[in-house]
């Protein structure tokens, strides 16, 4: 899934609000806690995370509303400048960029989504779409154009002439996400896209996303307050607490090996059946005699469930999309996860 | 950490209105004890008075001539004379460039319609053509385009002016600490303190009078300018920022753009205060609605005087709907494919009208002007009706009852109360109201503020300004409070009394001396009755507004908890009320600061008699620091107001 340089990189960003950030950083030294730092008078939003995001993977950074996810996908961007640290996006270190070769990288490689959408009010939908291409000087028919096949693309053809306070919040967020599509960006941030919307809405605009993801493969960055919603989405999760991250690995291993007594707390209620897919419990094989029809690897225990109860073989293998085996599942252990026992 | 906050705060809290009682226990204690008093503390000595306005004159003097700034000034002058000789040529006909006016009164208010139906639909329409048609028909056509000639210049230049200087007080916070006093001052400073530069430095004339109301203009913009573009979504500026747009393009298609409503609203307010300030240059000799209202409620002519009044009103309203009209309309798409002609309808139907009345215009006489003896004016009519009704027993016994009341048992006393303290008892007064609210800080400000007007030399005035203010305030509050509570408790009535004080409050000032002179005459009273009236408005609006925002819930809550209507209104509607009340009262002294200066020509003796004299002799020293007086009393009550206000909301946690 990804391949050897990461397209995004955080190595020990931190960064602090308050009188002196740097020379407090400077002085205090790294090894701070959050509450310590609160008593020297600063705000520690992002604290000491090292992350990577490869390419084509989607990270999804997951944190309750004061946990510094927002930040740190703003010091990605570099709409907040970091206190410490760095940054590398494609090669390159955002925080050596200047001003005009920053505009730059944004006008050819990001995009981002908003939680309340951020729509300018007094354009149309279709003006909202060709803003970014407008300021980037793309000339009127052209960026008509392009903008209407952003607009067809998350479905809202027939809208274009509309002005945002005319449409709901879902058909605004669908604006939002074109906008951000439109220069055909390689980096995608999400900043808790549908967390605005009611539960329905926000479970179409999923499947909506999931489709969108799928067709474009695009490096994806990913904030939600919502455990689920990272579940359901993600590649990888990090979880933040007071600015760090607790734990930053595959769904899959999160709810099954929970790093800190924090990250568990989200996990417990979690159907964990749903989430574990064959191929990490398959095990190497060692010689282990195997026999029978392969189980597929992406494919949830849950949707094997009624497989696991019927089966008699003790080990199952286990098969990826070509159908070559990569190893063995333990049908004890699978059948533990369906039942909720572990 | 926490409990030693909590301890301070209540130390403080006792602490503030401790030294403030002894503060003013030793203002009464100077008071009684005046026969006592060493001369210096009654009246601050003659040879204590400085000659400042003999300095300032000099300063000004230096600033005008040595440095030069004239030369800009006139430069600047000239610049505006060539556009409002093309308003006035276009709108009256004055013999200048463009030489094409006067533009038919019928094109005119054809526009004026098919602008209010594109605003706001048919009842705007009515309301904009109808009070252009109003001003023709009663044949006072060329004196309003006088009037509208400057606004039409004036407006625009000062909300032009007003958006870059708000522009750069969001862009830079040091220029903006620097510019808020500033534009505080600018704000209680009395009008004839804007005048009298304006004629220095700008010839006399239209130039002068478009010059001071711009300044006088341009605060309300500065304000909201800022306000609004620090108000813009951090999410609508970030998707600027991740859209890749430069600085500029920020500003241009993201900032001003969605902070267009409170840039709207700053223009609302441009128009209005354009309109107020461009009635008062009649006192410059400026011609227009103002100058002949003057004139003819200087000959006592009360009949033509209320028909003026009334087209000043109708195009107070006008202007002010329709700048609010458009504040809050929103653009609405057409579907694609739409053809232009229909997407600019409305454009063309206005461009057709006018082009329309220009043709007929030119082979029908009633369509291009109406001639003296066409009009329709009543004014003599009205006159006598007027009249007629002042003569009736019943009605004069009442006025002169009032007024024989008024003046013996309630102003003059009053008024003799006042001047008799001694000047160090009110200073200390002044600080004690400080300390209440503000501790130290305030304290020292209030105070300082009146022991600076003691220092001018100019008390005695002061005071008589000072006594016109309370005594027509506490009047309206006597009045107006309880009319805003009575009002607050029926949906039914509290909404046409809101629509009437709005309405009132557009109203140019000028226009509430028309009533005050027809019931009293001139003396005190009807001065008194002018700002009384003045007052009211806003302290009943905010009285309603107060009240009305108290949150349903708590109404229920204490309707639950077997609360009376009294007890409603006395424990729950008016203690969370209160601050918004302030700000009412707060604005109701403000007006009335500016309402007794301009009352100053029924002949009072007070510091706006004395500024309207340096307008002759062209005293500019004198007149600024008669105008420092004025605005150090406003802004001493309007500091001690406002912090309080903000005090009992921060203790009641509403914002």
């Amino acid at each position: 899934m990804t391949d050897a340089a990461p397209v995004i990189s955080c190595r020990n960003v931190w960064k602090l609000f308050g009188a002196d950030p740097h020379g407090y950083l400077a002085s205090a030294g790294r090894g701070q806690s959050f509450e310590e730092i609160r008593k020297a008078g600063y705000i520690a939003a992002v604290r000491d995370v090292s992350i990577e995001v490869g390419r084509g993977e989607m990270l999804v950074i997951m944190g309750l509303s004061g946990s510094g996810k927002s930040t740190l996908v703003r010091c990605m961007s570099r709409l907040i400048d970091i206190t410490g640290g760095e940054v590398i996006v494609d090669g390159q270190d955002v925080m050596a960029l200047n001003e005009r070769e920053l505009i730059e990288l944004r006008r050819r490689k990001m995009g981002m989504v908003f939680q309340s959408f951020g729509l300018l009010p007094h354009r149309t939908v279709l003006d909202n779409v060709a803003f970014p291409l407008e300021m980037r000087g793309q000339d009127r028919h052209d960026r008509r154009e392009r903008a209407m096949e952003v607009i067809k693309l998350v479905g809202l053809e027939g809208r274009e002439e509309y002005f945002p306070r005319e449409l709901s919040g879902g058909q605004q967020q669908r604006v939002g996400i074109a906008r951000s599509l439109a220069i055909e960006p390689d980096i995608w941030f999400l900043d808790e896209p549908f967390s605005a919307l009611d539960p329905l809405i926000r479970r179409e605009m999923q499947d909506e996303f999931l489709r969108l993801r799928g067709m474009l493969g695009k490096t994806i960055v990913f904030i939600t307050h919502d455990f689920d919603e990272a579940l359901r989405l993600a590649d990888r999760i990090a979880i933040m607490k007071d600015g760090a991250v607790e734990q930053c690995d595959t769904p899959d291993r999160i709810v099954l090996k929970p790093a800190t007594e924090y990250v568990a707390k989200f996990t417990e209620d979690v159907e964990k059946s749903r989430v574990v897919h064959a191929k990490v419990l398959a095990q190497p094989i060692n010689g282990h005699p195997v026999d029978g029809p392969a189980v597929a690897a992406d494919a949830t225990v849950l949707q094997l469930a009624r497989q696991l109860v019927n089966e008699s073989r003790e080990m199952l293998p286990v098969a990826d999309k070509s159908g070559r085996l990569i190893g063995a599942m333990n049908r004890q252990e699978a059948l533990d996860i369906l039942l909720g026992s572990v | 950490m926490a409990v030693t906050d909590l301890t301070s705060g209540q130390v403080r809290r006792f602490a503030r209105p401790h030294t403030a009682a002894v503060l003013l226990a030793l203002a009464a204690l100077l008071a009684l004890a005046k026969p006592a008093l060493p001369e210096f503390l009654t009246r601050v000595p003659g040879w204590a008075v400085l000659p400042y306005d003999v300095w300032m004159q000099g300063l000004f003097d230096f600033i005008k001539d040595d440095l030069g700034l004239i030369h800009v000034t006139r430069t600047i002058s000239a610049g505006l004379e060539w556009l409002l000789d093309i308003t006035a040529n276009l709108l009256y006909g004055k013999n200048r460039w463009p030489y094409l006016g006067p533009i038919p009164w019928t094109a005119v208010a054809a526009v004026a319609a098919v602008t209010g139906y594109a605003l706001k639909g048919w009842r705007m329409a009515l309301l904009a053509g109808g009070t252009f048609v109003w001003v023709a028909l009663v044949g006072q056509w060329e004196i309003a385009m006088q009037t509208m000639s400057v606004i039409a210049v004036a407006a625009p230049v000062a909300a032009l002016a007003g958006l870059l200087l708000g522009l750069a007080a969001w862009k830079f916070p040091r220029f903006e600490r620097a510019l808020m006093p500033l534009l505080a001052v600018f704000q209680t400073l009395p009008f004839f303190t804007y005048l009298l530069p304006a004629v220095i430095f700008f010839k006399v004339g239209p130039t002068a009078g478009c010059v001071a109301t711009v300044v006088y203009a341009v605060p309300p913009m500065v304000l909201m300018t800022a306000l609004g573009l620090k108000k813009v979504s951090s999410e609508v500026v970030e998707a600027g920022h991740m859209s890749g747009s430069t600085r500029w393009q920020m500003l241009r298609h993201v900032y001003i753009p969605s902070a267009r409503t409170e840039l709207l609203v700053g223009v609302n307010q441009v128009i209005m205060l354009s309109l107020a300030m461009v009635v008062l240059t009649a006192f410059i000799g400026m011609p227009g609605l103002g100058a002949k209202l003057l004139s003819l409620m200087n000959s006592l002519k009360l009949g033509r005087s209320f028909e003026i009044g009334v087209t000043i009103v109708l195009i107070a309203v006008t202007l002010d709907r329709c700048s609010k009209a458009w504040v809050v309309k929103q653009p609405e798409h057409f579907e694609r494919g739409t053809p232009w002609w229909r997407r600019n309808q409305v454009l063309l139907i206005g461009i057709a009208a006018f082009l329309g009345f220009l043709i007929v215009a030119q082979f029908v006489q009633v369509a291009d002007h109406i001639k003296r003896d066409q009009d329709f004016s009543i004014g003599a009519e009205i006159d006598g009706v007027i009249r007629a009704i002042l003569s009736n027993k019943a009605i004069t016994g009442i006025t002169e009852w009032l007024r024989w009341f008024l003046i013996t048992w309630v102003l003059i006393p009053f008024r003799n109360g006042l001047l008799w303290l001694p000047t160090a008892s009110v200073v200390l007064a002044a600080a004690a109201a400080g300390h209440f609210v503000g501790g130290r800080r305030s304290a020292l400000l209030a105070g300082a503020f009146f022991g600076i007007v003691a220092l001018t030399g100019w008390w005695d005035r002061s005071i008589i300004t000072l006594y016109a203010v309370i005594s027509a305030v506490v009047l309206a509050a006597l009045i107006g409070l309880p009319l805003g509570i009575l009002a607050a408790r029926r949906k039914k009535w509290a909404e046409p009394i809101l629509l009437v004080c709005d309405t009132a409050q557009t109203f140019p000032s000028f226009v509430y001396l028309i009533p005050a002179i027809m019931l009293f005459g001139v003396n005190d009273v009807s001065v008194v009755f002018a700002i009384f009236i003045f007052a009211t408005v806003p302290l009943m609006r905010y009285t309603i507004e107060g009240i009305r925002a108290v949150p349903e819930e708590l109404l229920e809550a204490a309707d639950m908890s077997g609360a009376t209507r009294r007890q409603k209104l006395l424990k729950v509607q008016l203690p969370l009320a209160l601050p918004t009340m302030a700000v009412g009262f707060n604005q109701a002294i403000m007006f009335a600061f500016f309402m007794v200066i301009i009352a100053a020509f029924i002949g009072t003796q007070d510091l706006g008699q004395e500024l309207q004299k340096t307008l002759a002799g062209n005293q500019l020293g004198k007149n600024f620091v008669l105008g420092m007086c004025v605005a150090l009393m406003a802004l001493s009550f309007d500091h001690i107001i406002m912090r309080w206000s903000a005090n009992r909301r921060r203790a009641l946690g509403v914002f």
